[in-house]
């Protein structure tokens, strides 16, 4: 039995972002993004949505809907813009998912009910400028001392940590030697504004600029010991177990860019005339659009596959990765031709095209490379 | 405070809408159709004054089976419950027709305040506060772009081309909404979760007593008779400057009573 339609209630929650996504959003973000500005009222009326609290149950402040529902939104939202669904992947995935899964009920029931109103958001502290997929390199320390962890080090590219509405960073360090003599890596809550925790300024980046990303100092930064996310010396393992279904995102993500492609170039072939005529009545363009929409159909079947296998509760890695990889990287390509289709309108920023191009590329790096995606997929063939 | 709110589902007006040739009534069937824009209005001053005061929130619809989507998106958004009044003798019936079908259903609920769009985006006949007033026999204050409830008494401001104006009534009442009243709100997936569970009666006819012979299109007050396509668009005029155009494009705005 094959049955890929949504249930009745992802439906209506699929056309109630597309709305928000279309109405709220669309007029308004160009501006956000030429000015390097993250759209904090945008992402409160996420909130107000239920968004950030689509995968958590109702106790901790909720929606009770599950991952799923969460790719369809971001799937939506990223038809229409890429910042705000990565705002929306990285606190759901990255800041609220950690502590739900490996936190205490204490933690649990202080964090979550803001992270999931959308009145705060999260961060994770993972990568580092010497490396991002490499646990060992990482440098950052914590020490306990007098019941208090005493962090000290460095993270790059951090999502969501430097916000006017952010209340906790996730930070992986050092805590110790394990027995094999490899790092031991723990998971620590640090909240914003904590004496010793420094926010750098924004990166100058070449795409999801209404997005927020930034580096991280600690130096001598004291929090409790019960600050700790889940089991010592488990930090990294944790991370790894969440990063599966975090690639579905990414993939879901992927999957409305690369839709959004179809849907501007679309209404832009049929409006722009050369010749005489729409430049969509040439087979040249049909052909190139007629592919983005292949391209992004295939490129959801991925997901939806991935993420059946994940609610199922079958091992669901391999899916995950080859909806990553395939997504992303029909989502560059699509990016390029909608790009194309657009011809000199498409290399201005004030179209949307332009944006989806400046955002597509980053799918093909974050949370895990297309070479690592191609790397475990090998792997899972039994090869390597 | 017990509200009725009174919900249409439309063709989509950002789509293209059509007559069905055979009876020269909406095309339903093969329409987009979306709760209608207004009353999205009059659902969301139902819920406030309801987060005010308290209270129960019903939607009332008339229509088609298809009518359940337009119900559930306005549970979701925070009604109580809904009642769903279809049955194919309704099927092309005029607004005179419809409101003793309203006017029926209403009778059988309790009501302090009923509440509509000022308009539909389908028929745009925009009577319906007034025959309701009339068939129930309570007072009407339509056009509000501003609803205030003080004890058992509702006043708006009524929008009006040039300003508006101030008018009360005592409650029960009936009040319709403009779009300048407030801004709907999104339902949220919580909404839309517990939209499911929420009560949604359905009657026929026969259960609001109304003999089926007198609504529907072979008896309605009003039909449509003939209709035809809008013509294609004209070439329109081509200014070419020789140093004049400035003069040229008045002349041609001023010859169209434009300015």
């Amino acid at each position: 039995m094959l049955d890929y339609r949504l249930d009745e209630e992802t439906e209506a929650l699929r056309k109630v972002v597309r709305e928000f996504a279309v109405e709220v959003i669309a007029p308004q973000i160009g501006g956000f993004y030429e000015r390097d500005e993250f759209p904090t009222d945008i992402v409160r009326q996420m909130g107000e949505l239920g968004l950030f609290g689509l995968p958590f149950p109702e106790e901790y402040g909720g929606s009770g809907g599950d991952y799923f529902t969460l790719c369809v939104a971001l799937e939506e939202l990223a038809r229409v813009d890429s910042s705000v669904a990565i705002t929306l992947e990285a606190g759901v995935s990255l800041g609220a998912m950690p502590i739900f899964r490996f936190g205490t009920e204490e933690q649990k029931h202080q964090w979550l009910p803001r992270l999931c109103a959308g009145e705060a958001l999260g961060a994770f502290g993972l990568t580092e400028a010497g490396g991002g997929s490499d646990a060992g390199a990482t440098k950052t320390t914590a020490r306990l001392e007098d019941g208090e962890w005493v962090i000290n080090g460095s993270k790059a590219f951090i999502t969501n940590s430097g916000t006017e509405i952010t209340d906790l960073v996730i930070v992986t360090a050092v805590t110790g030697t394990k027995a094999d003599g490899g790092k031991e890596i723990s998971a620590i809550i640090v909240p914003s504004g904590t004496p010793g925790f420094a926010v750098g300024k924004r990166y100058a980046k070449v795409g999801w600029n209404a997005s927020d990303t930034r580096e991280l100092s600690f130096s001598d930064c004291r929090v409790p010991a019960e600050n700790l996310v889940g089991e010592r010396g488990r930090g990294y393992a944790q991370f790894l177990s969440i990063l599966d279904e975090g690639r579905i995102a990414i993939s879901a993500l992927a999957v409305g860019l690369a839709q959004g492609c179809v849907d501007e170039s679309v209404k832009y072939a049929g409006e722009r005339e050369a010749f005489g005529q729409p430049i969509g009545r040439n087979q040249a363009v049909q052909f190139m659009i007629a592919d983005m929409e292949v391209r992004a159909s295939t490129a959801r079947l991925a997901y939806y596959r991935a993420a059946e296998k994940m609610l199922r509760g079958e091992p669901f890695k391999r899916e995950a990765s080859i909806a990553k990889l395939y997504s992303s990287e029909m989502a560059m390509e699509n990016a390029r031709y909608a790009t194309q289709v657009h011809g000199g309108y498409g290399f201005m920023t004030e179209f949307p095209v332009g944006r989806f191009y400046r955002d597509a590329k980053i799918l093909e790096i974050g949370e895990g490379t297309s070479e690592v995606q191609r790397m475990l997929i090998a792997r899972s063939l039994g090869l390597g | 405070m017990n509200i009725v709110v009174l919900v249409k589902q439309v063709p989509d007006s950002g789509s293209e809408r059509k007559l069905d040739p055979s009876d020269n009534t909406v095309a339903r069937a093969t329409a987009d159709n979306v709760i209608n824009e207004m009353d999205e209005y009059a659902i969301e001053e139902a819920l406030t004054v309801k987060e005010a005061q308290g209270g129960e929130v019903t939607v009332l619809t008339v229509g088609p089976d298809t009518a359940t989507d337009a119900i559930r998106k306005a549970l979701s958004m925070g009604a109580d419950k809904a009642v769903h009044v279809s049955d194919p003798a309704i099927h092309g019936s005029c607004a005179v027709q419809t409101s003793a079908v309203i006017a029926a259903a209403l009778s059988q609920l309790e009501y302090d305040l009923v509440l509509c769009g000022a308009e539909s985006t389908d028929g745009q006949v925009s009577v319906m506060p007034a025959l309701l007033s009339e068939r129930l026999g309570i007072p009407q204050l339509s056009g509000a772009r501003k609803l205030t409830i003080e004890g058992s008494m509702a006043k708006i401001e009524r929008q009006t081309d040039g300003g508006y104006w101030e008018v009360e009534a005592p409650l029960p009442a009936i009040v319709s909404t403009w779009d300048t009243i407030n801004e709907p709100r999104y339902p949220s997936f919580k909404g839309i979760m517990a939209a499911k569970k929420k009560p949604v009666e359905t009657k026929t006819l026969a259960d609001l007593g109304i003999d089926a012979s007198t609504v529907g299109l072979a008896t309605a007050t009003s039909k449509v008779v003939d209709f035809a396509g809008r013509p294609p668009k004209g070439e329109g005029v081509k200014v070419a400057d020789e140093g004049d155009g400035a003069d040229k494009l008045v002349g041609y705005l001023a010859a169209q009573k434009i300015v």
